[in-house]
């Protein structure tokens, strides 16, 4: 189980290979990443703000609640803070586990918690100036179903 | 003495990050109502608490729990990670 909070870039491909591999026990893997997009078309850059000290104990929380729910032989989380560009990978999820369902639903409801649950905030900058991303109802809506 | 800190428009409204607050507040509530009357720019940033969040030494909480024994209280919008 690894959660890791860092300002820097990460290597999606790395991270992925070997993953929960190695043992007998993990029949599926499911990785996700999250990257920055760029609805408006103008967007330059975005600013993920965190609260450092709680973010790390949230995201654990996190991740023991779904080791509680599924059976999981591993689970990795890299969140990123600080300044992101357009195209950049902002996060990524990774679960190994017996059975694919385990894998899967597991990273879903990591990703569902992670988005409003854990102390991140995203600002948008373009050229009309800066703007805080404010959180979706279906983001917590998204909570219901666990 | 409890520590009081701000995130994202919250802390650029209010115009810093943390700050030591002298408080006999019993919740985070009479807190809120404390801080609300020091200066405008509380009484803006904290018009609408619907909006806010709140932790107490790092946890997500309420505006109803009690500060007995609390160090740290952060406030912030909804999280917006992932």
């Amino acid at each position: 189980m690894q959660v890791r909070v860092q300002a820097g870039p990460f290597d999606y491909g790395a991270e992925c290979a070997g993953f929960g591999q190695g043992g007998r026990d993990v029949g599926a893997v499911v990785t996700f990443l999250g990257v920055v997009r760029d609805d408006s078309g103008t967007l330059q850059r975005m600013e993920i703000e965190h609260y450092p000290g709680m973010t790390e104990k949230a995201i654990a929380a996190i991740v023991d609640k779904a080791r509680l729910r599924w059976a999981l032989a591993d689970v990795l989380v890299i969140h990123r803070h600080g300044a992101l560009h357009p195209g950049e990978a902002i996060m990524m999820v990774a679960t190994a586990a017996r059975h694919r369902v385990a894998a899967f639903e597991a990273a879903e409801f990591l990703m569902d918690y992670l988005k409003s649950r854990a102390p991140f905030w995203k600002k948008e900058f373009g050229p009309d100036g800066a703007e805080w991303v404010a959180a979706k109802d279906e983001d917590e809506d998204a909570l219901g179903r666990w | 003495m409890i520590e009081v800190l701000y995130f994202a428009w919250l802390r650029e409204r209010i115009g810093l990050p943390r700050e030591r607050v002298e408080t006999d507040a019993v919740t985070v509530a009479d807190l809120v109502e404390e801080l609300k009357a020091r200066e405008e720019r509380y009484a803006l940033a904290f018009a609408d608490v619907t909006a806010l969040r709140v932790a107490l030494d790092q946890e997500l909480s309420d505006f109803a729990a009690p500060l007995a024994g609390v160090r740290e209280v952060a406030f912030f919008p909804p999280m917006t990670g992932g």
